[in-house]
C-alpha cells in the first residue's frame, strides 16, 4: 500500500526516511510528557501508593498494546496504523471509529501539553515578578509554531523530536540522581506516604490517570509507511519506548512521592518541575522547567503529525471528504489534515480544563485498546501463522490479548468513579457517528479500494 | 467468481464542506456538554477537618507543612485542596447502563464493520 495523491497528473508520496531511533522518539516523544505531568491525577484519584500501583499495572497493559501492536503493524506496514488495521482486519466502520480514536487521543493530548506549556510560562513569569503573564498567548502559539512545523516536513519535525525527547529524559535522569534516592537527605517517603486513602477503591480509579504515563505508545505504527524497515524499526521502537517509559514512569513516582503531600501532588500542574522547586537548586529548576517545555513540544510535535496522518488516510479513503486526503506538492505532508485539526486542539487547550481534556485523550486511547484486543484475535484466525509473512510474532497470543481486553474493562469502570459523564457523552458520540457512517458516509467509499495488502482471501470469508 | 464492482457517487464541495461542518460540530458538542452542563468530573466532597487555618487543624505534619510552605502555600489557600475528595459512592444501576451501552457501542460496530467487509472481500477477492 503506497501512500500517494496526484498532483497534477503525477503520483506523490510519503518519504521512506525514518529509522528505529525516530521511531523511538515518536513514541517515547508523545509520551514522555506523561511523566511531566497527568499521570499524578492518579494520585490524586487514589493516593500515592495506589499511583503506583496504577503504573506498574498500566505498565502491563501497555506491554500488551506494544506486543499485539509490533506483530500487527509490522505486518500491515501502512500509514494510519490502527486505523489501516482495522480496514483490513475488522472493516469500514471499525476503521472509521479508530480513525477518530487516533485523531481525538492525539489531539486532546496536544491540548493537554498546551495548557501545561503555557500554566509552566506563567508560573515560572510569576516566580520572576511578571504577575500579569497569561498562558493563553502561549498556549496558541505553540499549538500554531508546532503545526506549522509539521506542515513543512516530516523528516525535520520527528528529527526535532528525538533531540527534545532525548534532554528531557536526560532531565528525569539527572532529577533523580540530584535528590540522592539512596538517602533521606531530600525526600522523606515515610512522612509523605498516606497509605490507601480511598481504598482498595481508590487504587482501581486511579488506573484511569495511570494509563496517562504511557498514552500514545502506539502512536509508532502512524508512521508506518514512512519508516525504512517497518519489520525490523517498528518492533524495537516500540519495545524499547516502553522500558523507556517504565523506568522513567517509576523514577518520576519515586522522586515526587518522596518531596511533596499527596493532596498537592494530586491536583498539581506541573509535578517534576514542582518537586525541582522542593530541591531549592536552581539549576535543577531551570533543567526541570527546560525539560517540561521540551516534553510538551516533543508530545504535541508527535500528536500533529500522527493525528493528521489518521485524519488524511481517512481523507484519502473517502471516509472523509477527499479533500483531506491531499498530500502538499513539496513538503509531502498532509497538510489539509494538519490545518483542519488546529482549531480543534485552540478550543480544547482554550476553554477547557486540564483533567477534562486528558480524560477525553484518555478515553479515546482506551476505547483503541479495546478494539485492539479483538483486532489480534480477528487477524489470527483470519489469516493464521504460516498464512502470510508477518515481521515479528508475538509470544502468548491469546494471552496478551485477553488481559488486554480485562484491564481495559477495569479502566472503564476506573474513568466511570469520577469521570461517568465524559464516558458515557463519548460513547453517545461514538454511536451517533458510527450510525453517520453506516448509513451515510459509506455510499462514498470505495468497497474494493478498502483492501490492498497483497494477502489470501480471509479465511471465513 | 465474479467481481461485483460498486461505483461510489462523486460528492460535490458542498456535500464535502456539510459532512466536515456535521463531524465538527459533533465533536465539540459532545465534548463540551459535559462540560457546559457542569457534569464533568463531579463527585468531589470537602472532608471536615479540626481547623482550616492551621497546617495540625488541615492534618499536616511538621515535614508536610514545611513543603506546602516552600510551594507557596498558607493554611487558608490550602485548605481547599487539602479537603476536597472524590465521592466513589455510585448506584449499580449506572455500572449495569454504562457496561451496557460500551458493549452495546461494541457490538454494533462489529456487526456493521462484518456487512461491510463481506463487500469489500467480495469486490476484492470475487464472491465465492
Amino acid at each position: 500500500m503506497s501512500q500517494t495523491t496526484a498532483v497534477h497528473g503525477e503520483k506523490i508520496s510519503l518519504l521512506r526516511v525514518l529509522g528505529p531511533a525516530h521511531v523511538w522518539a515518536l513514541g517515547v516523544g508523545i509520551v514522555l510528557v506523561g511523566e511531566y505531568m497527568g499521570w499524578n491525577f492518579a494520585v490524586g484519584k487514589g493516593g500515592m501508593i495506589a499511583a503506583l500501583i496504577a503504573c506498574w499495572v498500566a505498565g502491563l497493559l501497555y506491554t500488551c498494546v506494544a506486543m499485539i501492536d509490533s506483530e500487527v503493524t509490522s505486518t500491515v506496514a501502512a500509514a494510519g496504523g490502527q486505523y489501516a488495521q482495522a480496514k483490513h482486519i475488522v472493516g469500514p466502520l471499525m476503521a472509521f471509529n479508530v480513525g477518530l480514536y487516533l485523531v481525538f487521543a492525539y489531539t486532546m493530548l496536544e491540548a493537554a501539553n498546551a495548557i501545561t506549556l503555557g500554566y509552566l510560562v506563567q508560573t515560572v513569569g510569576t516566580m520572576a515578578g511578571f504577575a500579569d503573564v497569561h498562558d493563553k498567548p502561549f498556549i496558541v502559539l505553540t499549538i500554531m509554531f508546532l503545526a506549522w512545523l509539521n506542515y513543512r516536513g516530516v523528516y525535520a519535525t520527528l528529527t526535532v523530536n528525538l533531540i527534545l525527547t532525548a534532554i528531557a529524559f536526560v532531565a528525569i535522569l539527572i532529577l533523580f540522581a540530584a535528590v540522592k534516592p539512596w538517602s533521606n537527605e531530600l525526600l522523606n517517603h515515610q512522612a509523605m506516604l498516606n497509605g490507601l486513602p480511598y481504598g482498595w477503591l481508590g487504587v482501581i480509579a486511579s488506573l484511569h490517570f495511570g494509563l496517562w504515563y504511557y498514552l500514545g505508545i502506539e502512536g509508532t505504527c502512524q508512521a508506518a509507511e514512512e519508516v525504512r524497515s517497518p519489520a525490523r524499526s517498528l518492533p524495537l521502537g516500540t519495545m524499547t519506548g516502553i522500558m523507556t517509559l517504565l523506568i522513567a514512569a517509576t523514577m518520576t513516582w519515586y522522586v515526587c512521592s518522596g518531596l511533596m503531600p499527596w493532596e498537592y501532588l494530586g491536583q498539581a500542574v506541573t509535578p517534576l518541575f514542582d518537586a525541582a522547586r522542593l530541591t531549592n537548586s536552581m539549576p535543577l529548576m531551570v533543567l526541570l522547567f527546560v525539560g517540561t517545555v521540551f516534553s510538551t513540544l516533543a508530545s504535541a510535535n508527535g500528536c500533529i503529525n500522527d493525528a493528521s496522518r489518521a485524519w488524511f488516510s481517512m481523507g484519502r479513503d473517502r471516509y472523509l471528504p477527499t479533500w483531506f486526503g491531499a498530500v502538499h506538492p513539496k513538503n509531502r505532508t498532509p497538510y489539509r489534515s494538519i490545518v483542519f485539526l488546529v482549531p480543534v486542539a485552540l478550543v480544547f487547550a482554550y476553554f477547557a480544563p486540564l483533567d477534562q481534556v486528558i480524560t477525553f485523550s484518555i478515553l479515546s486511547g482506551l476505547l483503541g485498546y479495546t478494539y485492539m484486543s479483538l483486532n489480534v484475535i480477528l487477524f489470527r484466525r483470519k489469516w493464521p501463522l504460516g498464512m502470510i509473512k508477518r515481521g515479528y510474532i508475538h509470544p502468548f497470543h491469546p494471552l496478551p490479548a485477553l488481559v488486554l481486553l480485562l484491564l481495559c474493562s477495569v479502566t472503564y469502570f476506573a474513568v466511570f468513579l469520577g469521570y461517568g459523564t465524559q464516558l458515557i457523552a463519548m460513547l453517545i458520540f461514538f454511536v451517533v457517528a458510527s450510525l453517520w457512517f453506516h448509513f451515510h458516509r459509506y455510499q462514498y467509499v470505495r468497497r474494493g479500494d478498502q483492501f490492498t495488502m497483497q494477502w489470501p482471501r480471509p479465511v471465513g470469508y | 467468481m465474479a467481481n461485483s464492482h460498486y461505483e461510489p457517487p462523486k460528492q460535490s464541495a458542498f456535500g464535502q464542506l456539510i459532512d466536515s461542518l456535521f463531524l465538527l460540530v459533533l465533536v465539540i458538542a459532545a465534548l463540551f456538554a459535559p462540560l457546559y452542563l457542569k457534569l464533568a468530573g463531579g463527585g468531589k466532597i470537602d472532608i471536615a477537618v479540626a481547623d482550616k487555618s492551621t497546617w495540625a487543624g488541615l492534618g499536616q505534619s511538621a515535614v508536610q507543612q514545611a513543603q506546602w510552605e516552600k510551594l507557596g502555600f498558607t493554611p487558608e489557600t490550602a485548605a481547599s485542596i487539602i479537603t476536597s475528595r472524590f465521592d466513589y459512592s455510585f448506584n449499580p444501576t449506572e455500572v449495569v447502563i454504562t457496561a451496557v451501552v460500551i458493549i452495546g457501542y461494541f457490538a454494533l460496530l462489529f456487526a456493521f464493520s462484518r456487512t461491510e467487509y463481506r463487500e469489500v472481500i467480495e469486490e476484492r477477492f470475487g464472491r465465492k
